[in-house]
């Protein structure tokens, strides 16, 4: 069963290849492959909440020889939405993505994508994971360099030799980690390591991994590639990718720092504190000083991005399932307002806020999603984002870290601050001439732009109503993120399900 | 013979870090490629330098674990070889198009994802 999600992708890629030229049925086979794909999750999550933690060995080698698939809560969760993030951006890149992109074999690389990106989520041994992450880095170098514009290619060059790079530091962690306890399997590592002990070559090693797990998640001082390269392409991919794969990082970060690296939680945690505090305030910063609508939402990541990572932090059962209630509702939020983008970009033919305006009044709609979605990011009562806030604050504060907590509302009220600003210049103000021409010139222009554009408001609808759903019901994803913060911050039925063989 | 092994792990980092830093886009290239080399040379090296003990053996040597290398590590840098030289062909290709594109061989000149947009007047 945890096979199936990494079949399915990687199957029907391969199927899309053997259609090169014709992307009309490479279009059907990707559609038809995320829906299985969704059905799959669901089915997974299902049964790792009727019956925990699931594992499978690849080529039957036992554990910790072989290499290890597990699904626990937190990559059940993460799978699930992983499926519905490409569900609608694929849904959304019909009409989005233009002929020359899909000619060039689009469908099969963003299958390759959701192919690495569900193997880092299942994987049970660090090299594997590492397999996973080139897998899904090199697709999205892909995808990112697919269209050749030139601030396309700029963009990918950062990206690239920086995410490269924290590849190089992976590896010499797990170099590190392999030379002392001459295992490469999670749940076999956690095992080994002396616990509350100092051992300077597993803080050396946690340390590397920061490094390698920060540059992917974009976190303070190493988030410079991202705001460079994620505004360029088109906004179903930059969708995917601000939606998607730096919370694969954040992931990552999560599952070694509550499994493997709990020897020293003084320091290592204490470092992450740190990073997350300025991770907030640096990203929230940049996105006040921009004008163009993706960068705003590109430094937005930057700063939710710390949010993640200081309920690791905090690192009680508490915060550790606020941490994962923030990833599912900010990979939710945040996809949605890349594309919200692109059907703003759609109306007015710019991204630039002071060339927007107007919206509101014509096309209240879009205005409407825009709300639910930029709020939620904000932390407004009664959406997603505030019960997200919510757990991490309160967790926060059982814990007597009211310094990380006046930070984390400071940067919640900046980011309201930045939301309205483009509330305020996109969808208030007075419009341009060219959008009030156009509006005249067509009778029920509103009504005419959905049934023009519906391939790319129908998903947007979709998730800004999970987004709805999750602040009225949060009990329910909470509870699972519950199940998941418990499972990882006491690894023995973990390590138990892995081992059970041996 | 360890320490002559770390030294020159050293030495390929810092090397590449130096070529990293550099704008020219050839140096960049060197570096990067220098830096997989480098980490995965300390991965492969990690379980200490042996000397004529072959990691698979078959016959009567099979099972004394003193007569073996460790094969995991040479597995382990097996793959990276192959996957960072995949990366690196993608990494030249590319720079050479942004070549193409940009026409200029510096890195610093490839700013224009990094401005910052004036706030405009809105016209009416």
């Amino acid at each position: 069963m945890l096979f199936a999600p990494i079949l399915i992708p990687i199957v029907f890629a391969l199927f899309c290849m053997l259609f090169w030229a014709k992307p009309q049925i490479q279009k059907l086979l990707a559609l038809f492959a995320t829906s299985l794909f969704l059905a799959n999750s669901l089915r997974l999550i299902h049964v790792v909440y009727e019956s925990g933690i699931q594992t499978a060995q690849a080529g039957d080698w036992p554990s910790p020889f072989g290499i290890t698939l597990v699904a626990d809560m937190f990559s059940a969760l993460m799978v699930l939405v992983t499926a519905i993030i490409f569900l609608a951006c694929i849904i959304y890149g019909l009409e989005e993505v233009d002929r020359a992109r899909k000619a060039k074999g689009f469908y099969p690389i963003i299958l390759f994508m959701m192919f690495g990106i569900t193997g880092t989520f299942l994987t049970g041994d660090i090299f594997n994971l590492y397999v996973w992450f080139e897998v899904m880095l090199v697709s999205s170098f892909v995808l990112m360099a697919l269209g050749s514009a030139k601030e396309q290619l700029e963009g990918a060059v950062k990206y690239m030799i920086l995410n490269f790079i924290a590849s190089c530091f992976f590896l010499a962690g797990v170099g590190l980690l392999y030379k002392t306890f001459g295992t490469l399997n999670m749940a076999a590592l956690a095992q080994t390591i002396p616990k509350g002990q100092n051992s300077e070559i597993v803080t050396l090693s946690a340390l590397f991994f920061i490094m390698s797990f920060g540059i992917k998640a974009a976190v303070f001082p190493l988030f410079f590639w991202l705001p460079a390269s994620y505004h360029t392409q088109p906004l179903t991919i930059s969708g995917l990718m601000a939606g998607l794969l730096t919370k694969v990082g954040v992931y990552a970060m999560i599952r070694f720092f509550s499994l493997i690296f709990t020897h020293d939680i003084k320091f290592t945690h204490s470092l992450l504190l740190l990073i997350a505090g300025f991770t907030m305030v640096v990203g929230v910063i940049g996105a006040i000083a921009h004008n163009d609508f993706r960068k705003i939402l590109s430094f937005h990541i930057i700063s939710q991005i710390g949010y993640m990572v200081m309920g690791l932090a905090i690192f009680t059962p508490l915060a550790l399932a606020g941490s994962i209630f923030y990833i599912i509702h900010h990979i939710i939020v945040k996809a949605n307002l890349f594309l919200i983008s692109g059907i703003i970009k759609k109306i007015s033919g710019s991204f630039r806020l002071y060339r927007n305006g107007g919206v509101y009044d014509h096309f209240p709609l879009i205005a409407l999603l825009f709300v639910v979605s930029a709020f939620s990011l904000a932390g407004i009562p009664p959406l997603s984002g505030f019960w997200a806030k919510f757990i991490l604050v309160k967790a926060g504060l059982e814990n007597h870290m009211e310094i990380i907590v006046a930070v984390s509302l400071l940067v919640g009220l900046l980011t309201l601050f930045s939301m309205t600003k483009i509330w305020a210049a996109v969808f208030l103000g007075k419009g341009r001439k060219s959008l009030e021409l156009q509006v005249s010139s067509k009778a029920m222009f509103g009504k005419k732009f959905f049934r023009d554009h519906y391939l790319m408001i129908i998903p947007v609808m979709l998730l800004a109503l999970i987004t709805i759903l999750i602040g009225i019901f949060p009990s329910v994803l909470f509870d699972l993120a519950k199940q998941a913060s418990d499972q990882l911050i006491h690894p023995e039925a973990y390590i138990e399900a892995v081992l059970k063989q041996y | 013979m360890n320490f002559v092994v770390a030294l020159l792990i050293g030495i390929l980092f810092a090397s590449s870090v130096y070529l990293l830093l550099n704008r020219n886009f050839f140096k960049l290239i060197l570096g990067v490629i220098i830096f997989s080399y480098a980490s995965t040379y300390f991965l492969f090296i990690i379980s200490g330098v042996t000397e004529n003990k072959p990691p698979l053996v078959r016959g009567e040597t099979a099972g004394d674990l003193a007569q073996l290398a460790d094969p995991l590590p040479q597995a382990l840098a097996l793959t990276a070889i192959v996957i960072g030289i995949g990366v690196q062909m993608f990494f030249i290709v590319l720079l050479k198009k942004v070549y193409k594109v940009v026409k200029k061989e510096d890195v610093d000149e490839l700013v224009t994802t990094d401005e910052l947009e004036e706030p405009e007047t809105q016209e009416h």
